[in-house]
Formats: structure tokens, C-alpha cells, sequence
């Protein structure tokens, strides 16, 4: 299976603003009765971008910008602390991701939303509380201006700013590999995995 | 070296060092249900891969399922071809279905434990972020995504990268009234709700000594929701004790051998943590959440906080906690009026909840407001339960009693919340949504808070109204 190397995206940015974004929020439970991902795009932050009424609520989602983004099927999404946290649900990002967004910039992100988005393909780079809120107020200010997300370099860059960014080593090395799906290995590892099983006594018919 | 379960778990399960730097963990037990993994057998299908180890993968049924209909198809017809997707899928790869009809379906996370397929010193993944209830065996237990439900189906292993282990040592006797519930949500609210990331919570001390399992299940169930992936007690006598004589546990050949090899796993004394953090059982009162994230709580005796007491990060999530939920800050929640009151959920719908709220309801009546149900979280428990003739006295109090699954924990079946109703519940999250009404509020507390609220149709403590 060959993968495309993720060394870097560029694309243009949404701040979506909030610490302890959850994945029921993302993506709410209903849109989990289903038997494939697809058709999830639509439906990113459905709750939060639609009121009880079915009108439009302001909400990032909702602009010009989120848009453009969805158009391009390219997109960087800025988000605060402990994002994607809850539901251990992949519903998450496959929603984000195919509406457009192909790598999430934040402050620190839950962990089963950083492996799940890993998985996908999809770098998900943390920021110092103090550079997040400078590339938070430059994405706003500065909506046509496209940002860098290098994963190899492991910065954020927009206009003339440079940030540090932060990704495990791990997720890093798989994605500017194009080893980011672990299947691969995973499947190589056979003859070691039956030796495992061999010598766990709770493991029949190995 | 001295070590600790989750060091020695990990051990004798690690594969081989991945390229990236991870290590392929071996997988004894893998439990599915039917949201998350029928996209994982379609990835498989388009792979051209099987299921390796069918016989350490066990399925069953329960976000989707209705609790007041029996009949299939059911009402919902995207239910329907869920739980048929889920009966070809067990059938063509030759996995074990607890299936609606075989009287053990129920939760994922209690149907481990009943069957005794839930063991010590094993490893245990789910596509469901509350895996952790596992680890109340000591076994080391998480959530995973849809694509890693594919890797276990396909290898039976996953690409991980081990966790630091945090001891969290409650000490100290709880007092009447004070539950299994409140000490997590406690801990939640004392570390945050991100305070666990990257950390595997070892749960101890004489307060966990003195614990059930099912009180144990409680607690390590909502590690998540302090952020950590996994928890975990040490197993003891009574965890042995549990799973004797359960269908999968080892037969009477294998049983002595297997208790040895289970208490081995426990942590060693001296063995370092990366951390430690010290509770005292004395300390902790019954437990209300008032916001939208379960780290929003508070002792039911004290008020909300005022906004100016709290650091800006926290101030926003507050302000927004506040809006949606109604509520003011600086005021007391007690007396705040409710209008559905749900006991169930993989946190605390089992045996022991129902018969130890049972043991208060005797005579007393639901407020005419209150919509109450009772929720069974397996087939098991509710078999039990009605055959202690605790279904009688639950809809003699006015409680409407149902059947297994997950309910009104998450807006997947038919239970759900209407406009802005507001909830006790017994469940794990408050997040906005959750419950199924966009404009819904859930106050998360103890199943016996729940029954308080039930009665008196208003957030109350359950030491006065039952005179604890
Ligand atoms: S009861 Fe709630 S938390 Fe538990 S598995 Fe079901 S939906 Fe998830």
C-alpha cells in the first residue's frame, strides 16, 4: 500500500475558537447511525452551525472562509486546547476532514482525536498557548493569507511568522514516510505476533 | 525492578518496536458493537484481509438498540441495518454475537465482565472511548477508532506508544451517601478534564481496597473523561472472587494456575510512578455537575462559581457552560427544577446501582413533572434485577422500567431529550447535545442523586430526602 508522503500543508485557515471541544460537538450522535462515513462532511458541527429553529447560527463553520475551504477540499483548522476530547468516535475527523480540513492547528488535542486523524493522513501540530493565540488573532485578521503546516520542520508559518510546533515523534515520522496508516507493518509483523499470542496463556487457538 | 501492572501488561504483550518508533501491542480481547465497526469491516473487505484471532473478538449490540420495543425491525429502520450489518458481519468472519435474542446482550463494557471474558492482566480494545471500565480487573483497556478496530480485526495487534502511570490513592472510608460516582466525578473536577492525557490512572488506596467491582467499574469508566485513555485497579481477592464461575472465566483445571498468573500482574510495591496524586474519602461529598464538561462540578451543598474566580480559559468554557445550561453563577444548584431523571449507562447501570437505589425508593413516589426511566444495562442485570423483584418497586415509585442498552446516555435510539429539558442522569457526559436535544442539560450525579431528583422534581441531596 503506497500513501503520499504528508511532509507539509498549505492551505488556507479557520479559527475555530474553544477549549474542550468534544466529539459529540463535532459530529452529534445521530449522524452515527450509519454504516459507512460517508456524506459526514456536511454535517461537521451540524448543532453549533444550525439552531433548534434550522436557521443558521454565526459559527466559523458558517463563513465565507469555511467555504472556500470546503471548495478546495484543503484547509488548515485552528482550535484551542483539548480538542476532539469524549467519544472515541472516527466519525470526528472523517467529518472535518471531508469537508475540507487537512490539518488541525491547536493547543493540545485528546488523544484517540490525534490517532484517529493521524491515521487519516491528517497532522494534527500543537502550538505554546502564547503562539496560539498570535496564530489564532493572524488566521482572523489575515483570511487570505494561506498557512504553512510543516511536519517535518515542525512549524507554523503565516505572512512572515514562524511558530515552534509540537507532533509525537511517532506520528511525525509516519506521515513525512508515508507510513501514516499502520497496517502495513502491522501485517508485516506476523511471525512475532503469533510468538506473542503463543506465550499468553488466556489466548486460544493461536 | 519493580514495576507496575500496566509495565508488566505492556510487557508481555509488546509484538516488536514499529519502524516508527512505536511498539505493536498484542490485543487478547477484542470487543465490538455496532457503530464503530461496520466501517472497519468494510476497510477489511476492500483490503482483502480476515479476521485473525475471531475467537478473541466478541460483538454485541447496544447504542442503537430501543428499550420499549422488542419486535424487529425495529422503528428506526438506520437501527435495523445497523444490527443486521453487525449479524453478517459476526457471521461471515465467525465471531461470537451476544445478540438481542441470546438474553446477555447489553452495554459493551458490562457484557465483558458478566462473561467473564474480562481478566487481569490482559489487554482489551474497543472501538468506544469507555474501555477503561475494563481495567477495573486490572486488565489494561482502551478506546480505539474505527481504523484501529480494522488493525485488531486484521492482526490482532495495534501501533502504540506506551503511557506514563499516574497513582491516584484515595484513602479514608466514604461517608453514607458519598458513592463510587462521586469520587470520579471528584477526581475529574480536581484534575481537569485534560489533566489525564497521556497517562494510564492507576486507581488505590484503602477507599478502592474497600470497593465492589462494580464500584471499581465506576470509577475506571470515567477515566476518560479526566482525559486519560486507560485506568486501572490491582486485582485482588475479590476481583478473583468476580469472575469465578463466569462462562468464560478458566475451568476448574486452569483456575489456580490462572490466579497465580493474574496476581502477578498486580503493581509491585516500590515501583515509581510518574506520578502521584493523594485524595481523602472524608473529604468527598455527593457530586453535581452544573456545565457542559463533567470537570464542571460541584459538592451539591455549594454554589456554582462566580466567573471572576476562575482563570480566562476556564471563564470562557464557564460562560458558555452557563448560557446553555440556564443557570446563574455564584447561585446554589439544589432546587434547580428537573424534568426527565435517567438511571443506566455502562457507569452505573448495574446490579448494585439498582438494588442500592431500590433499597430507597420503597414507598416513595416520582414528582408528577418528572419523567424517570430505569434503564438495565444487560440483559443479565435486568433478569437479575426482576427476579429480586426490583423492576416492582421501581415502577410502583413511578419509574418507567426498560429494556438493556445504552438509552438515554447518547441520542442514537429513541430515547432522547425534547427542546431544553433538564436531566439527572447517571451517565458519564454533559456535553451540550449529548442527550439528544440540542437545546437539552444534563447534570450528571449518583444513581441515588438521580432518584432524589425523581421525587422531589428538582437537583437535591439524596441524604436528606432518603435521610441518609
Ligand atoms: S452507555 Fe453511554 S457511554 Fe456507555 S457505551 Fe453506551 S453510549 Fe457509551
Amino acid at each position: 500500500m503506497s500513501l503520499a508522503k504528508i511532509t507539509q500543508v498549505k492551505a488556507l485557515a479557520l479559527a475555530v475558537p474553544g477549549d474542550d471541544i468534544d466529539t459529540d460537538r463535532i459530529i452529534p450522535a445521530r449522524f452515527l447511525r450509519c454504516v459507512t462515513f460517508d456524506g459526514l462532511g456536511e454535517h461537521a458541527f451540524r448543532d453549533e452551525r444550525t439552531g433548534p429553529d434550522g436557521k443558521e447560527r454565526p459559527h466559523p463553520m458558517n463563513s465565507a472562509q469555511a467555504a472556500r475551504i470546503a471548495a478546495a477540499k484543503q484547509g488548515v483548522m485552528v482550535v484551542g486546547f483539548n480538542f476532539g476530547c469524549g467519544s472515541s468516535r472516527e466519525h470526528a475527523p472523517q467529518s472535518l476532514w471531508r469537508f475540507g480540513f487537512t490539518a488541525f492547528v491547536g493547543g493540545s488535542f485528546a488523544e484517540i482525536f490525534f490517532g484517529n486523524s493521524t491515521t487519516l493522513g491528517v497532522p494534527c501540530l500543537t502550538l505554546s498557548k502564547e503562539d496560539l493565540a498570535e496564530c489564532d488573532a493572524f488566521v482572523r485578521a489575515n483570511p487570505e493569507v494561506e498557512v504553512t503546516v510543516d511536519v517535518e520542520k515542525q512549524t507554523v508559518s503565516a505572512g512572515a511568522k514562524t511558530w515552534q510546533a509540537g507532533i509525537a515523534a511517532s506520528a511525525r515520522d509516519g506521515l513525512i514516510k508515508g507510513k501514516w496508516d499502520p497496517i502495513a507493518d502491522l501485517l508485516e509483523g506476523a511471525d512475532s505476533v503469533a510468538k506473542t499470542a503463543g506465550g499468553l496463556a488466556y489466548v486460544e487457538g493461536k | 525492578m519493580a514495576k507496575t501492572l500496566f509495565q508488566k501488561v505492556w510487557e508481555a504483550h509488546a509484538v516488536r518496536k514499529l519502524p516508527n518508533g512505536q511498539t505493536q501491542l498484542f490485543i487478547g480481547t477484542h470487543l465490538i458493537h455496532e457503530v464503530t465497526s461496520p466501517q472497519a469491516f468494510g476497510m477489511l473487505r476492500d483490503l482483502g484481509l480476515q479476521v485473525k484471532f475471531p475467537q478473541r473478538t466478541f460483538a454485541t449490540v447496544d447504542h442503537i438498540v430501543p428499550t420499549n420495543e422488542i419486535k424487529e425491525p425495529y422503528s428506526d429502520p438506520i437501527a435495523q441495518e445497523m444490527i443486521e450489518a453487525l449479524r453478517k458481519n459476526t457471521k461471515d468472519y465467525g465471531i461470537r454475537f451476544f445478540d438481542t435474542t441470546t438474553g446477555n446482550q447489553g452495554i459493551v463494557h458490562m457484557v465483558g465482565p458478566e462473561q467473564g471474558i474480562t481478566q487481569p492482566g490482559t489487554t482489551i480494545a474497543c472501538g468506544d472511548s469507555h474501555t477503561a471500565t475494563h481495567g477495573a480487573f486490572g486488565a489494561i483497556a482502551f478506546g480505539i477508532g474505527t481504523t484501529q478496530v480494522r488493525d485488531v480485526l486484521a492482526t490482532q495487534t495495534l501501533a502504540l506508544s506506551p503511557l506514563k502511570v499516574r497513582r491516584i490513592e484515595v484513602n479514608g472510608k466514604l461517608a453514607p451517601g458519598v458513592y463510587a460516582k462521586d469520587v470520579i466525578l471528584h477526581i475529574i473536577r480536581v484534575l481537569g478534564v485534560n489533566g489525564g492525557i497521556g497517562y494510564a490512572y492507576e486507581y488505590a488506596g484503602t477507599t478502592f481496597d474497600g470497593f465492589s467491582l462494580e464500584e471499581r467499574m465506576t470509577v475506571c469508566n470515567m477515566s476518560i473523561e479526566g482525559g486519560a485513555r486507560c485506568g486501572y485497579v490491582n486485582p485482588d481477592q475479590k476481583t478473583f472472587d468476580y469472575i469465578k464461575g463466569k462462562p468464560f472465566a478458566p475451568k476448574a483445571a486452569d483456575w489456580d494456575s490462572a490466579v497465580v498468573r493474574w496476581a502477578s500482574f498486580a503493581s509491585d510495591a516500590g515501583c515509581q510512578y510518574d506520578d502521584i496524586k493523594p485524595f481523602r474519602a472524608e473529604e468527598i461529598r455527593p457530586t453535581v455537575t452544573w456545565g457542559i464538561t463533567p470537570g464542571q462540578a460541584i459538592f451539591i451543598d455549594e454554589k456554582m462559581p462566580a466567573l471572576e474566580t476562575l482563570n480566562a480559559a476556564d471563564r470562557q468554557t464557564a460562560e458558555d457552560a452557563y448560557a446553555h445550561m440556564k443557570l446563574a453563577p455564584n447561585t446554589p444548584i439544589k432546587g434547580t427544577k428537573v424534568d426527565v431523571c435517567f438511571l443506566g449507562s455502562c457507569t452505573n447501570g448495574r446490579i448494585s446501582d439498582l438494588r442500592e437505589v431500590a433499597k430507597y425508593l420503597k414507598g416513595r413516589k416520582v414528582s408528577p413533572s418528572v419523567k424517570a426511566i430505569v434503564v438495565p444495562g444487560s440483559q443479565l442485570t435486568a433478569i437479575q434485577a426482576v427476579h429480586e423483584g426490583l423492576d416492582k418497586i421501581y415502577i410502583e415509585a413511578g419509574f418507567e422500567w426498560r429494556g438493556a442498552g445504552c438509552s438515554m446516555c447518547l441520542a442514537m435510539n429513541p430515547d432522547k431529550l425534547v427542546g431544553d429539558q433538564l436531566c439527572a442522569s447517571s451517565s458519564n457526559r454533559n456535553f451540550k447535545g449529548r442527550q439528544g436535544s440540542q437545546t437539552g442539560r444534563t447534570v450528571l450525579m449518583s444513581p441515588l442523586m438521580v432518584a432524589a431528583a425523581a421525587i422531589t422534581g428538582q437537583v437535591s441531596d439524596a441524604r436528606e430526602v432518603f435521610k441518609v
